[in-house]
């Protein structure tokens, strides 16, 4: 079972887990000790004390039952408490290992995953688990061993009395396992519809101006009001039936009381069974009932967490396909780049390749250029030389070693790359740079920000290194945050450097201004630079065309032009009313 | 079941009682329904608590019975007793017939109530201006649909009910209790003070620690979702073990957190269970006493039966049981308030205010060559302009003919980003804005379709001032492609028809043909009725664009407002895409913020903003010849952005 695998990971806070249900029993006990002691009193105490005028019997009675109300309270006081240290504990534990696997994900394993689905995994999913075995602690064991004392302590009152509950417990059973069964998937049915008006919402948002500008807001409240009746129509559906619980709950309670007040009043006219037995068994009775339904909620939304344990499952099970090597290399010793006969594949299908027979050789310090249309390969080819994926066939080579025999934080460390799809984090902009380079110092913070030309923005800001961010750093302009983000690779000082349209966004004057820093300031480091402007790759030692996953030419600008159609192409197009 | 979310921060409504009284105000309309609702629980609790009340008469009549057949030896006749059980039966019948068209009709006016407010919220979030969406996030607006949403749910649907029933069982049951026994009621009601101290104690400490614990994982579902989204990065940066550390530190303090908002939250079921438990002993106590005493001396005042003892302790229970609801539900009524408060703020918003009456009509002209209005529609357009001082109404071609004078503008007053800016743009002409970003390109075309309000000078369309115009109709007569295209879920040809509703499939297709976006269109699955989900995600930046251009095409405007797209799009899409462009730019007035060198060049105007100022203008040759900045840009071979 998937569940129980996840408690391993109560760890240290696997003792609460297991006191819980054990106070559980201590307080379910006294409760039921209760009922039986009132009868007793009731139906033996009374009449003797009567006879005799004496009241200690009574007192003393009393004063056992007022005890064990409060060691019950004790006890029910000390489950609670268990429950929340166990369960959050629990909780806490599974989220570290989660996000401890995400952590050693490779660039495959995050594909597998979209990034929103993670998030709900280590959210959501991690939240309802917690919930499923705080639930579980507190009533899985006190409910069954309620609901089996109050058998016997019914039984002992009466055991005759006893069909009525073989009635009506199994009709209960089958009842709520009707409705539950005919909701659930109602509901489901509604969360879809649910999703899809948020959706729509969402959609709104982002595309308020589209919405303005065509005059369509009368459009959209229609199509709204269709989606809202939508969602009631399926809420009400699947609520309908649940509604059915409570008065199904109430007939049969009461049903059992007429019987038990007719079988059990025929007996006391009889002699057979008095009057405080009689409540007594009344109270049992209910208490069966009950602690049945509880259990089959119980089991409700143990089902209900089931998607989400097999979520967490999924998670935790994925195999992380790069890994470091034994007896790593942990000097890169330069930065030149070698592929030999490289095939890649994202799926590792040989005979369907993204990337295929790829044979190149880059010399230290030198600066290349990398051009081709969409789907071309252009990031794919880029993103083996950190190792982001493992090829499919052949080898990459860095510093004269392949890849693979490097410990991954020395490679990435000397390999930076500035990602098309860049991201900052909250915090300030210092914070965000030193994540090039912990220990840098302001000075070098700032050699790094002139030569990705954002030192003048950055000072532009009444903070500014000390600005804050915000999530995903949405107070900078796409601009801005693509010389962040130069910046912060070039904090690392890596011996080659990549960036992936890492400028698409800067206008071309500051994106000329930077390839001239790089130049001056990085003459050692090797640089790759991936451009859909022909213009940011033109000055480059050496130009990559890349067509279909494959290498169509490679050689300077003016070689270039002169031999190879494609670059003339998009040189020409590009450079059209310019003449 | 409906999903029970994380726990949810109790925020403090602002103005508790006018919130709650216009969140009753929302069930207004199903008046008479809650009525019934509440005669069917009146119903329910009363039979509840009666039934119980039966048991007194019932056992009582058992006493006499069996004490007959102990003297007599002769089985007693049972119609008193079967008449008993058939009333208690028959009640218990009733009332749940009624407790199910409680729940019933409860359900439908909830859902009904949800479904109001969904709406209302939408409708007016729609009129809202750009302005508001400016200054609030998608995830701050979103979560008033969802999270505050849900909480309305949670009040309508059980909160509110429940405690009705609460009320109303407290007050059967301290009723058939006084007529069981008063001293027991005594003793019941005067342990009362002290569950209710205790309740409210627990209560404030619970809430006061899910506030804490809220706020905590707030803190770290920021850090996961942030991280997550940029896991990446965070590996290309080997940034995995700060990252782990940091997320370690937040994960325990929301274990701290949580533990403590969890512990206070489980005490108050055992407690206020044992209390009952404690409440049902010494009743019990000074019962069996008063019976003992008692026995001796039926007429004393603390004479008491056991049947009568029997039946007033399951009515402990049933008194008790409301309280400490009440008190639970206390949390829940403060949640749906701080919901409710932050849907109505939306409500309460002011939606754009248009004061503009000229409108647009279609029009004919007749045999001298006026213009008239027009029933049909005759691909003639005229603004109809409604004069109040003599009460005639002029028509006025629309031709497209834009005129900007000494136009001063700030997003927000103290800070002007927009600086005496003039223009004029005759019929058919193309106006490009050139300049750096935050030049104040875009806002110019926000300002002309009224997105945003002038503070200085005057925008004429046609010779009329545009705030005299609806802006509805202002904005249909602008086709706009935004440089983030939007588009919808939905089919191809649905988004395109989002133009011009209703756009027959020819004009659809002919519109894609102009645009240039036939073509890959025929390539999709299922060509035009290939759905899109997520933005379009499932096409490319280039298409999404070309679809863009088709939307504008079908509406068929005669001012056009492009915004040139700068992200990376490959040169054959872009290729595909000016071409599109031009075809769509033929004949209209256009306003492009350009950033390729062919759009400028053979524009009738082009502008060099900087700052907020037109620093330069003039036709290509103009600019060349002046030798400034659109000269450096210009022969520095550099793109314009």
């Amino acid at each position: 079972m998937q569940f129980f695998r996840l408690l391993k990971y109560a760890g240290k806070y696997k003792k609460y887990l297991i006191l819980c249900p054990l106070v559980m029993i201590g307080e379910v006990v006294m409760e039921m000790l209760l009922p039986m002691l009132t009868a007793t009193l009731i139906d033996e105490v009374i009449p003797q004390s009567a006879e005799t005028g004496n009241l200690s019997r009574v007192l003393l009675y009393g004063g056992l039952m007022l005890l064990m109300s409060v060691i019950s309270m004790g006890f029910g006081m000390a489950g609670s408490r268990f429950s929340a240290l166990g369960g959050m504990g629990f909780s806490r534990n599974l989220r570290q290992a989660i996000f401890e696997k995400v952590q050693k994900y490779s660039f495959k394993n995050i594909d597998k995953f979209s990034t929103a689905s993670l998030v709900t995994r280590l959210t959501t999913d991690v939240n309802q688990t917690q919930m499923v075995v705080m639930m579980l602690v507190r009533m899985a064991v006190r409910s069954p061993i309620m609901m089996v004392m109050a058998v016997v302590m019914a039984y002992r009152m009466n055991p005759t009395m006893m069909p009525i509950l073989l009635v009506a417990a199994p009709i209960l059973l089958v009842c709520i396992i009707v409705i539950m069964s005919k909701a659930f998937p109602r509901f489901q049915i509604m969360m879809k519809k649910y999703d899809a008006l948020n959706a729509s919402v969402q959609e709104n948002l982002i595309g308020i101006r589209v919405v303005k500008a065509f005059v369509r807001a009368a459009h959209e409240k229609e199509k709204f009001e269709a989606s809202a009746d939508d969602v009631t129509a399926t809420q009400r559906a699947a609520e309908k039936i649940v509604i059915w619980n409570g008065p199904i709950m109430s007939i049969l309670m009461n049903a059992c009381v007429i019987a038990a007040l007719w079988l059990g009043g025929n007996q006391i006219i009889g002699g057979h069974m008095q009057m405080g037995a009689l409540s007594s068994f009344i109270t049992y009775m209910m208490q069966i009932l009950m602690s049945l339904m509880m259990l089959s909620f119980l089991f409700v939304s143990f089902v209900m967490a089931r998607a989400s344990i097999t979520r967490i499952c999924e998670v935790l099970d994925e195999e992380v396909d790069i890994k470091n090597p034994e007896n790593a290399v942990t000097e890169v010793k330069d930065g030149s780049i070698v592929f030999e006969n490289v095939g890649f594949s994202y799926a590792g299908d040989k005979e369907n390749l993204v990337l295929e027979n790829v044979n190149l050789t880059i010399h230290s310090g030198e600066t290349i250029g990398i051009i081709g249309g969409t789907g071309s390969a252009k990031s794919t080819l880029v993103s083996l030389i950190p190792r982001l994926y493992d090829v499919t066939l052949g080898k990459v080579l860095v510093g004269g070693r392949d890849v693979r025999e490097y410990d991954m934080h020395a490679l990435r460390d000397q390999v930076a790359m500035v990602l098309q799809k860049n991201v900052l984090f909250s915090g300030s902009i210092k914070d965000n740079l030193r994540w090039g380079n912990e220990n840098a110092t302001d000075e070098e913070i700032v050699a790094a920000c002139q030569a990705s030309a954002a030192d003048d923005f950055i000072r532009s800001f009444p903070e500014q290194y000390d600005m804050d961010l915000g999530q995903g750093g949405v107070n900078v302009s796409g601009g801005q945050k693509q010389r962040l983000c130069i910046a912060r690779a070039l904090l690392k000082k890596p011996k080659i450097i990549i960036f992936d349209d890492a400028t698409s966004a800067v206008d071309t004057a500051t994106d000329a201004r930077i390839r001239e820093a790089l130049r001056s300031h990085m003459p050692q480091t090797t640089k790759l630079i991936i451009a859909q402007r022909i213009t940011s790759v033109m000055d480059a030692d050496r130009i990559m065309v890349l067509d279909d996953g494959k290498i169509m030419d490679f050689g300077t600008h003016d070689e270039l032009m002169n031999r190879c159609e494609i670059y003339k192409e998009v040189y020409t197009s590009q450079q059209k009313g310019v003449a | 079941m409906p999903p029970h979310g994380p726990m949810k921060a109790p925020a403090k409504p602002k103005d508790m009682k006018g919130t709650f009284k216009r969140l009753l105000s929302l069930m207004a309309g199903a008046k008479h329904k809650l009525i019934l609702v509440l005669l069917c629980t009146v119903v329910t609790t009363g039979v509840s608590s009666f039934g119980i009340y039966l048991l007194q008469p019932v056992l009582k009549t058992l006493e006499s019975l069996a004490a007959e057949y102990n003297q007599t030896g002769v089985w007693p006749a049972m119609g008193g007793l079967i008449t008993l059980l058939s009333l208690m039966a028959g009640m218990y019948l009733v009332s749940i017939i009624c407790q199910y068209s409680a729940n019933r009709i409860m359900m439908m006016v909830s859902t009904g109530i949800l479904n109001r407010v969904r709406k209302n919220m939408f409708d007016h979030m729609e009129d809202l201006p750009i302005r508001y969406f400016d200054g609030h996030t998608h995830g701050e607006i979103m979560s008033r649909y969802t999270n505050d949403t849900d909480t309305l749910r949670e009040f309508f649907s059980s909160t509110f009910p429940q405690a009705a029933s609460s009320l109303l069982s407290i007050l059967f049951a301290l009723f058939f209790m006084l007529r069981l026994s008063g001293w027991l009621t005594l003793l019941v009601v005067l342990l009362m003070p002290l569950m209710m101290f205790i309740t409210k104690t627990i209560g404030a400490r619970s809430g006061k620690n899910f506030v804490a614990q809220q706020k905590a994982v707030g803190a770290l579902n920021g850090y996961i979702e942030e991280t997550i989204e940029g896991q990446r990065v965070v590996q290309v940066f080997c940034h995995e073990e700060k990252a782990l550390e940091e997320f370690g530190k937040r994960n325990e303090d929301v274990r701290v957190a949580g533990t403590r908002a969890h512990t206070f939250a489980g005490l108050l079921g055992p407690v206020m269970n044992n209390l009952s438990h404690i409440n049902y002993v010494l009743t019990t106590l000074l019962g069996v006493i008063m019976i003992i005493v008692g026995k001796g001396n039926p007429t004393s005042i603390f004479a008491l039966e056991i049947a009568t003892l029997l039946a007033f302790l399951p009515m402990i229970r049933q008194f008790s049981q409301p309280i400490s609801n009440l008190a639970q539900q206390f949390n829940t009524v403060m949640l749906a308030l701080a919901g409710a408060e932050r849907v109505f703020e939306i409500m309460d918003e002011p939606v754009e205010e248009d004061e503009g009456y000229v409108t647009l009509v279609n029009a004919k002209k007749d045999e001298n060559g006026n213009l008239t209005e027009s029933e049909t529609r005759t691909g003639l357009w005229a603004w109809k302009h409604p004069h109040t001082a003599d009460g005639s109404v002029t028509y006025t071609e629309l031709k497209g003919d834009v005129v900007l004078e000494d136009v001063t503008f700030g997003y927000v007053p103290e800070k002007t980003v927009l600086h005496n800016i003039s223009l004029y743009a005759r019929p058919g002409e193309k106006i490009a804005f050139v300049g750096s970003t935050g030049a104040g390109k875009t806002t110019i075309t926000n300002l002309i379709n009224r997105f945003y309000d002038i503070q200085g000078g005057k925008i004429r369309y046609d010779g009329i001032n545009i705030e005299k115009i609806k802006k509805d109709d202002l904005r249909r007569s602008l086709g706009m492609v935004l440089q983030d295209t939007h588009l919808f879920t939905g089919t191809v040809k649905d988004n395109i028809r989002y133009g011009k509703l209703d756009a027959t499939d020819e004009e659809i297709y002919k519109a894609a043909k102009i645009a240039n976006a036939d073509f890959f269109i025929r390539h999709l699955p299922q060509g035009y009725d290939t759905m899109l989900t997520g933005d379009g995600a499932n096409l490319s930046q280039g298409q999404r664009q070309l679809l863009a251009i088709a939307r504008a095409a079908v509406a068929d405007p005669p001012v056009l407002i492009l915004d040139e797209a700068t992200s990376s799009i490959d040169t054959r899409t872009e290729a595909l895409i000016e071409k599109g462009m031009d075809a769509l730019m033929n004949g209209r007035t256009v306003f492009v913020i350009a950033h390729r060198l062919s759009t400028v060049r053979n524009s009738q105007a082009i502008m060099v903003l900087e700052k907020g100022r037109i620093i330069e203008r003039g036709d290509h040759d103009d600019l060349i010849a002046q030798q400034g900045k659109y000269y450096q840009l210009y022969t520095g071979m550099f793109e314009l952005s």
